[in-house]
């Protein structure tokens, strides 16, 4: 076991590598320094001089991939790439191309993102598991049939139409919570429950249904056939065997996820102006602060490989017939 | 005239080709017929397919684009004007030249907003201003207005009713001739849903489109249907106008990866080993990239290019176009690592079977076991993960606009109307109109699709056929 | 689900009366705190490099230069704010004779303007000030390992001060040179402030100091042009007369600044952490900032050090009915504390204020029509649901210009031929700016007759001022000309209907234009519309910004839009936007429509001497002249800036020149909770409804289910 999530993570150094690559590349093509000076320092007056005191300043005079100007060791590391990119690797992301030091910004805004993404996935997995299972034991009936069609017209509806139609129904006629905004400690709930309640609905769809077609086929399996005919009532069979079996594929699908929770979800941030790490890659992206798209796509490259570990380890423990190779 | 071919334009029509070849061959073959001839027996899916296939054809009448031709000058020979039109602009040029001022509400004959309006006498007065279109033909809109668009609707129903009626009773002929009935039975039969394809799903449906089209055509002709937006432009005329993006970005996506994914899907499974290794190494690569900023930087990218290439684009069209095609290619690289997974694994079981081992023990080369027995049996999945994909995509190009890396802003696509109409949300009255269009136009391709996918995998998925 | 949800609501906002939907923590309702909203996060808080105005409604409050703005008088007068008097600028000839001021631009050799400040000002708290017992600096030995537990600011826990000094003023100018700071006027003040530019090479050559360290010692190098006479007195010389150089002496650049703070921000390690100068201003202002989180909120606290500056006892007339003066001669500033909250988007804001929850408020077009009508007289007024809820709105011409400017180095467009001129003076007239004004800005906007704003000197009001060449004058006021006549012109210049005489090809034009959110489609939409009047096919390149910069850097743009913000109220700094020199192509200035005429740049610099008298006007008039014939620009409009205030916001007055005025704001907190409480009791009926229709919808279900229990236990 331990051998293997040290060789998976082995696996995944090449893995940043590449992402690293990718990035860096896609990055410094669109983008030379002077491009970011020139954003940075504002739109009047800027003259060349300033333009490379700023780049002096952030290390982006080096050259890009070699320093012919320097020695031994330095040739690689006195360069853009290095100075910018493989110092990822220890997590240290420097500073951003307005100024700011961009660990600290990341452990401030992880909290509102974790604010909205933990509570959205715990209230989101009852209510659909509660939803899936229903409609697995109404099968057939008016209540799947018109459960079901609801659910692919509630999938067919742009999460864009939730967000702003619960903000405006929610928010601006009922006064029931604030439009958008965050705050610290208890104080967030109340800007909490708009974002969670429109994560919730727009996941409804497609997470009840296909949580439905879970059941459905536990439900169809011999051990629930042989389990009715010992006489177990409807409701035993469905809570004891259907849910229990049925949860196995739902966590370790969600296990996947986890990691992510962490970077948030970009567009809600964005419009409920939650300062968590989802606003901060869009602000990142209008701004063109690159250093900080970087950064962020490492993290989330970061995240997703764990995401896949803790699948695989999630495997094994609920299957022992799966091994570790 | 004189045509263009944008890049999407050649795509959309090697679709075009590649999808009637399919058909063609399917018809020959029973194994591939078969389920598409489950599909065409649930109502529901024939349902969204005729509406699919409404769109379908919208798109492709917007895909034919050419240069009009100029009134020649006395200097000068064939002159084609700069602007880029199509089929589809040309048939609806009414709603396309009739702009008002600014906005006005759907079916509206005042503006939405006051002006200062100049009366016969010289005075001033700050009033509604009558549109120059929307209800023109009326002397006194507010007495009248409500009685013309009746008029109007009620006439459009008719000739919608009475094109259905003949296109009903065309089928029946039809399909008495094919059952060997009388047009009698064929009629009855048909009024019960007694036939094994949805016939009677399907010329409801027909119906249906054909009376609101007729209803909508003739109203159109004297009104706003939908309304206009802030410059005037009839909102209609948009989300018609906006079908092919959205057909564009769900279909060429998928068309632009399939290669990449079934080839490296299919080697990985089959020779395993390195190359397994190089493969699975670049789509776990690809896929840890959160895919909103892998987006952001390409779209950037191609910025970079066109601002350096300025001069090679006469036209709005030609750099919207090669946007559009490369937001598909960025959201294809995006998404192809799904499906080449599933072809991986899917190839993995393949490989051990008998005729694969049989095949490679007479040498048979690797090329051609890979295209003759492997790729035809990973068929299915490639089929249900296209038809799967499709609304996704449509759906996540309005996500895309909303942070400015999406279509071109000049391009008309649901996402960019979504996207505008958002500060109109802020109007007092509001101004619902262009989010309204956007989101009925959306929804109702979006639903199509996802009903039709539904029928579509429940016939080719071997799990669940049974 | 909801219920759930619901009870935690419950839970959390008590079962008071107070709204739920208020952003802020409700004990605070009562307190004297005022609320606004920004959309874009301050990118420099140094007073030295600080150029936009996001960033001066901060530093406004917080640095005091010599001089400020008249809060009430119009037009715009400089007053003193930290000066006893205002300065006056002495002539010395190259001998070091004095002159007069009247006397020859080129006879001119020093201008010398002796400042003093006030004695007894002192800083905000601050821990660079921090001493200890022994009167040693704190925090001024600090190094990486001292600074693990410490992120902010206010994580160090002794703060100190001190009174503020001439040399404060004197090391900021020197500042502008330094090489570590980017100050975007050091360029045009080493053109002017004598040595400044010495200064800055020798600044350079002592290059990054220490190892680790971007400190240099300010007081240790000579700045001839910037000297300390003594703690209450400097003096500035400059190498040329420069009469617009007062204005810059109200804006931060020419703050104090303390050299604690500036040794305190430079020490080693401290970068790492943010915390900076560029983060956290020191200042001797009303105000000082207590909480910098861009990321979500900005907060400003009462300077307890503040001297008490008293609110101006004179004004303009009316100001005295509109109760402007009911506060004369008291202390200000009137409020404790400001809270600036993040707003991305202007729905939720402008949705915010409607609910009471920020004090003031501009308005966005789209939210327009609810806010404000026009009268039969076409004046601007509230509307009835404004006014129900006690709101005022204030109207003020800005002084600043939104253009469509022309490269005049592109081939087509541009050029000084006759050709492209009547080409551009067709499209002036077909651009119809009052359509724009009327879709784009509700009408809030005066449309341009040349580059100069309404209310800076040499703007002519009337029919003298009208663009004779895109206006004609009608009766009482200007009249666009009409469609044909611009067509006329096309056809003369060589493109009949739109299309090139010589081949019949449809002429294209490129509009370059940084692309932005939503509704620009609608705005290109409508340029196109412009430009199809003449049968132009108007090409729009929409691309990022950077892209656009570099394009009218070196000049490969075709038309593009531009606008300008008045640094000071002086046209000088209008004409300066197309003074050849100046042309962005050749010397990176600010002239991006690269307009270069001999006649115009001679007369700029008689032009930019003079002070504001018949004279001047007369050259005034010969250069809108000229460039309205040559028209480099369609000269767009002058926006008009209309801002909402509650019933509880006190003194305010628009003024768009001063930056200081959170201090003149007072706020009214026990009405603005009353009327909070008022609008915003919740709604609860269509919950309720709804989950009704849920049960009602799931009872057969239910029903059915327990008779399905029930069969199978028999």
């Amino acid at each position: 076991m331990i051998s293997y999530i040290l060789r998976r993570i082995a696996y995944a150094f090449p893995i940043l590598v590449g992402v690293n690559i990718i990035t860096f590349v896609l990055f410094f093509v669109v983008n030379t320094p002077d491009d970011m000076a020139r954003m940075q320092l504002g739109m009047k007056r800027v003259d060349d001089a300033a333009i490379s005191k700023w780049k002096e300043e952030r290390g982006y005079d080096k050259p890009i991939l070699w320093n012919t100007n320097a020695r031994s060791v330095e040739r690689i590391t006195d360069t853009i790439f290095f100075q910018n990119s493989v110092k990822l690797f220890v997590f240290d992301f420097g500073r951003s191309d307005s100024g700011r030091d961009i660990g600290y910004d990341i452990s401030q805004r992880m909290w509102p993102s974790l604010a909205i993404t933990v509570p959205s996935l715990i209230i989101g997995l009852l209510a659909y598991i509660t939803f899936g299972l229903t409609l697995a034991f109404f099968r057939g009936s008016y209540v799947d049939v018109s459960g079901v069609v609801l659910c692919v017209v509630m999938m067919s509806i742009s999460s864009l139409f939730y967000i702003i139609g619960g903000q405006y129904l929610i928010g601006k006629f009922l006064h029931l919570v604030p439009i958008s905004g965050y705050d610290t400690g208890l104080n967030a709930v109340k800007f909490i429950v708009l974002p969670v309640l429109v994560g919730l609905v727009g996941g409804i769809g497609a997470s009840t249904r296909w949580y439905r077609t879970i059941f459905l086929e536990e439900m169809g399996k011999d051990y629930v056939r042989t389990a009715k005919a010992k006489g177990l009532s409807e409701t035993r069979v469905l809570y004891q065997h259907v849910l229990m079996n049925g949860l196995i594929p739902i966590l370790t699908g969600v296990v996947v996820i986890l990691p992510s929770l962490f970077i948030g979800s970009l567009i809600v941030e964005s419009f409920f102006a939650i300062p968590g790490l989802g606003s901060y890659t869009i602000d990142a992206i209008s701004a063109q602060d690159f250093a900080i798209v970087r950064s962020m796509v490492f993290l989330g490259s970061v995240l997703y490989i764990i995401g896949l570990i803790l699948t695989d380890i999630s495997y094994t423990l609920v299957d022992p017939r799966v091994r570790l190779n | 005239m004189m045509p263009v071919i944008f890049i999407t334009d050649g795509f959309i029509f090697l679709l075009v080709l590649m999808v009637s070849g399919y058909i063609f061959y399917a018809r020959r073959h029973e194994h591939l017929s078969a389920p598409w001839r489950a599909v065409a027996c649930r109502p529901l899916a024939m349902s969204a397919a005729i509406i699919l296939i409404l769109y379908i054809v919208i798109g492709l009448l917007d895909s034919f684009h050419f240069h009009a031709k100029l009134e020649a000058t006395e200097s000068s020979g064939e002159v084609y004007s700069t602007e880029v039109s199509s089929i589809l602009d040309l048939m609806l040029e009414d709603l396309r030249n009739n702009t008002e001022r600014t906005y006005s509400a759907p079916l509206a004959t005042y503006a939405f907003s006051k002006e200062m309006l100049d009366l016969a006498d010289g005075k001033q007065v700050r009033d509604y201003p009558r549109l120059k279109y929307g209800g023109a033909h009326l002397t006194d809109p507010e007495s009248e207005r409500i009685a013309d668009i009746g008029k109007h609707v009620v006439v459009g129903l008719v000739c919608g009713l009475m094109i259905s009626l003949l296109l009903s009773s065309l089928l029946v002929l039809f399909l008495a001739k094919g059952h060997e009935l009388s047009f009698k039975q064929a009629a009855l039969k048909l009024c019960r849903n007694e036939f094994v394809v949805a016939w009677t799903a399907i010329i409801i449906t027909i119906s249906l489109i054909i009376t609101v089209a007729c209803s909508i055509y003739n109203l159109a002709q004297h009104y706003h249907v939908f309304g206009t937006d802030k410059v005037g432009q009839d909102v209609l005329y948009q989300s018609i106008k906006s079908i092919r993006t959205g057909l564009v970005i769900g279909t060429l996506t998928t068309l632009v990866m399939l290669p990449f994914a079934i080839m490296m899907g299919l080697m990985a499974g089959y020779f395993r080993g390195w190359i397994d290794d190089v493969i699975q190494y670049l789509y776990t690569t690809l896929n840890s990239i959160p895919g909103v900023l892998l987006i952001a930087a390409s779209i950037l990218l191609l910025q970079v290019y066109i601002g350096n290439h300025a001069d090679d684009f006469n036209s709005i069209e030609e750099r919207a176009d090669l946007r559009l095609l490369f937001l598909c290619i960025i959201l294809g690289i995006t998404s192809w690592t799904g499906l080449c997974r599933l072809l991986r694994a899917e190839t993995l079981k393949l490989r051990e079977i008998d005729y694969v081992q049989a095949a490679q023990a007479f040498g048979v080369s690797n090329l051609s076991i890979m295209l003759r027995h492997l790729l035809p049996n990973v068929m299915h999945i490639v089929m249900i993960s296209i038809v799967i994909d499709f609304s996704g995509l449509v759906l996540a190009e309005a996500v895309l606009s909303y942070i400015n890396i999406g279509v071109d802003p000049s391009t008309n696509s649901w996402g960019n109307m979504i996207n505008g109409a958002r500060l109109e949300m802020a109007r007092e009255p509001i101004v619902w109109w262009s989010l309204a269009a956007a989101f009925i136009f959306m929804f109702v391709l979006v639903l199509a699709a996802n009903l039709f996918s539904d029928a579509v995998r429940d016939a080719f998925d071997p799990r669940l056929r049974h | 689900m909801l219920p759930l949800l619901i009870c935690c609501l419950l839970l959390c906002t008590g079962c008071d009366n107070s709204p739920w939907n208020n952003p802020y923590p409700n004990q605070d309702s009562a307190k004297n705190i005022y609320y606004d909203s920004f959309s874009e996060r301050p990118k420099h808080l140094d007073p030295v490099s600080s150029y936009s105005a996001n960033e001066y409604v901060f530093l406004g409050q917080i640095y005091e230069p010599p001089l400020q703005y008249h809060f009430l008088k119009r037009p715009y007068e400089l007053v003193p704010l930290t000066a006893t008097a205002m300065p006056e600028p002495e002539y010395f000839d190259n001998e070091g004779q004095s002159v007069a001021e009247d006397s020859d631009t080129a006879a001119i050799h020093r201008v010398k303007y002796t400042i003093s400040i006030m004695p007894d000002i002192l800083y905000q708290p601050h821990p660079a000030f921090a001493k200890n017992a022994s009167g040693k600096y704190l925090y001024h030995d600090l190094n990486p390992e001292k600074l693990t537990n410490i992120h902010t600011l206010s994580d160090f826990k002794t703060v100190g001060t001190r009174r503020m000094l001439a040399n404060d003023y004197v090391y900021q100018i020197k500042r502008m040179a330094h090489p570590r700071v980017h100050s975007p006027i050091s360029g045009l003040m080493e053109k002017y402030i004598l040595g400044l530019d010495e200064f800055a090479d020798e600044l350079a050559k002592i290059g990054n100091g220490d190892a680790g360290s971007n400190y240099i010692d300010l007081k240790d190098y000579k700045l001839p042009g910037a000297r300390v006479i003594n703690d209450t007195t400097f003096e500035i010389t400059l190498k040329q007369k420069y009469p617009q150089f007062i204005y810059w002496l109200s804006m931060s650049f020419f703050a104090p600044m303390p050299w604690e703070a500036d040794y305190f921000y430079s020490q080693n390690g401290m970068t790492e952490k943010n915390i900076t100068l560029d983060w956290y201003p020191v200042g001797t202002g009303p105000f000082m900032l207590t909480e910098n989180n861009p990321n979500r909120r900005m907060v400003l606290e009462r300077n307890p050090n503040f001297r008490g500056e008293a609110f101006p006892s004179t004004g303009d007339e009316g100001d005295h009915l509109a109760g402007l003066l009911d506060d004369a001669g008291k202390k200000m500033p009137f409020i404790d504390r400001a809270i600036y909250s993040l707003e991305k988007e202007s729905i939720p804001a402008w949705n915010k204020f409607l609910q009471g929850y920020y004090d003031t408020s501009g308005i966005v077009s789209d939210s327009f029509d609810q806010a404000v009508q026009f009268n039969t007289q076409g004046d601007a007024e509230l509307t009835d649901e404004m006014r129900e809820k006690g709101i005022r709105l204030l109207t003020a011409v800005t002084t600043s210009t939104y253009y469509m400017g022309f490269n005049m180095a592109d081939d087509v467009i541009g050029g000084n031929s006759e050709r492209a001129r009547l080409l551009r003076r067709a499209i002036s007239i077909a651009v119809d700016y009052e359509e724009y004004i009327s879709i784009f800005a509700n009408g809030r906007g005066e449309p341009a007759q040349g580059p100069i704003p309404p209310g800076i000197f040499g703007n002519l009001s009337g029919e003298a001022g009208i663009n004779p060449y895109v206006y004609q004058w009608q009766g009482d006021k200007p009249v666009r000309r009409p469609i044909e006549e611009a067509k006329v012109l096309l056809a003369k210049a060589g493109y009949p209907d739109g299309r090139d005489k010589t081949n019949g090809k449809q002429l294209v034009l490129n509009l370059d234009t940084p692309a932005a959110g939503p509704g620009s489609k609608a705005s290109f939409d409508w340029l196109r519309k412009q430009y199809a009047k003449l049968g132009i096919n108007l090409v729009v390149r929409a691309t990022d910004y950077n892209r656009f910069q570099e394009k009218i850097r070196k000049g490969t743009a075709q038309i593009f839009q531009w606008g300008w913000n008045a640094d000071y109220p002086d046209p000088e700094n209008f004409f300066f936007l197309l003074y050849g020199p100046n042309a962005k192509i050749d010397h990176n200035g600010e002239n991006a429509s690269n307009y270069k005429n001999t006649e115009f740049d001679e007369l700029f610099n008689q032009m930019k001497t003079m002070s504001n008298s018949l004279e001047r006007q007369d050259v005034i008039n010969k250069m809108v002249e000229i460039v309205r014939r040559d028209a480099p620009w369609l000269w767009g409009f002058h926006p008009v800036g209309f801002s909402l205030h509650h019933a509880w916001y006190k003194n305010a007055k628009p003024n768009l020149m001063a930056n200081n005025t959170l201090k003149y704001t007072r706020i009214e907190p026990r009405l603005r909770a009353e009327k909070r409480t008022a609008w915003n009791q919740p709604i609860w009926w269509p919950i309720a409804l709804m989950l009704l229709l849920l049960i009602i919808v799931l009872l057969p279900a239910i029903v059915s289910y327990r008779r399905k229990e029930t069969e199978s236990i028999l």
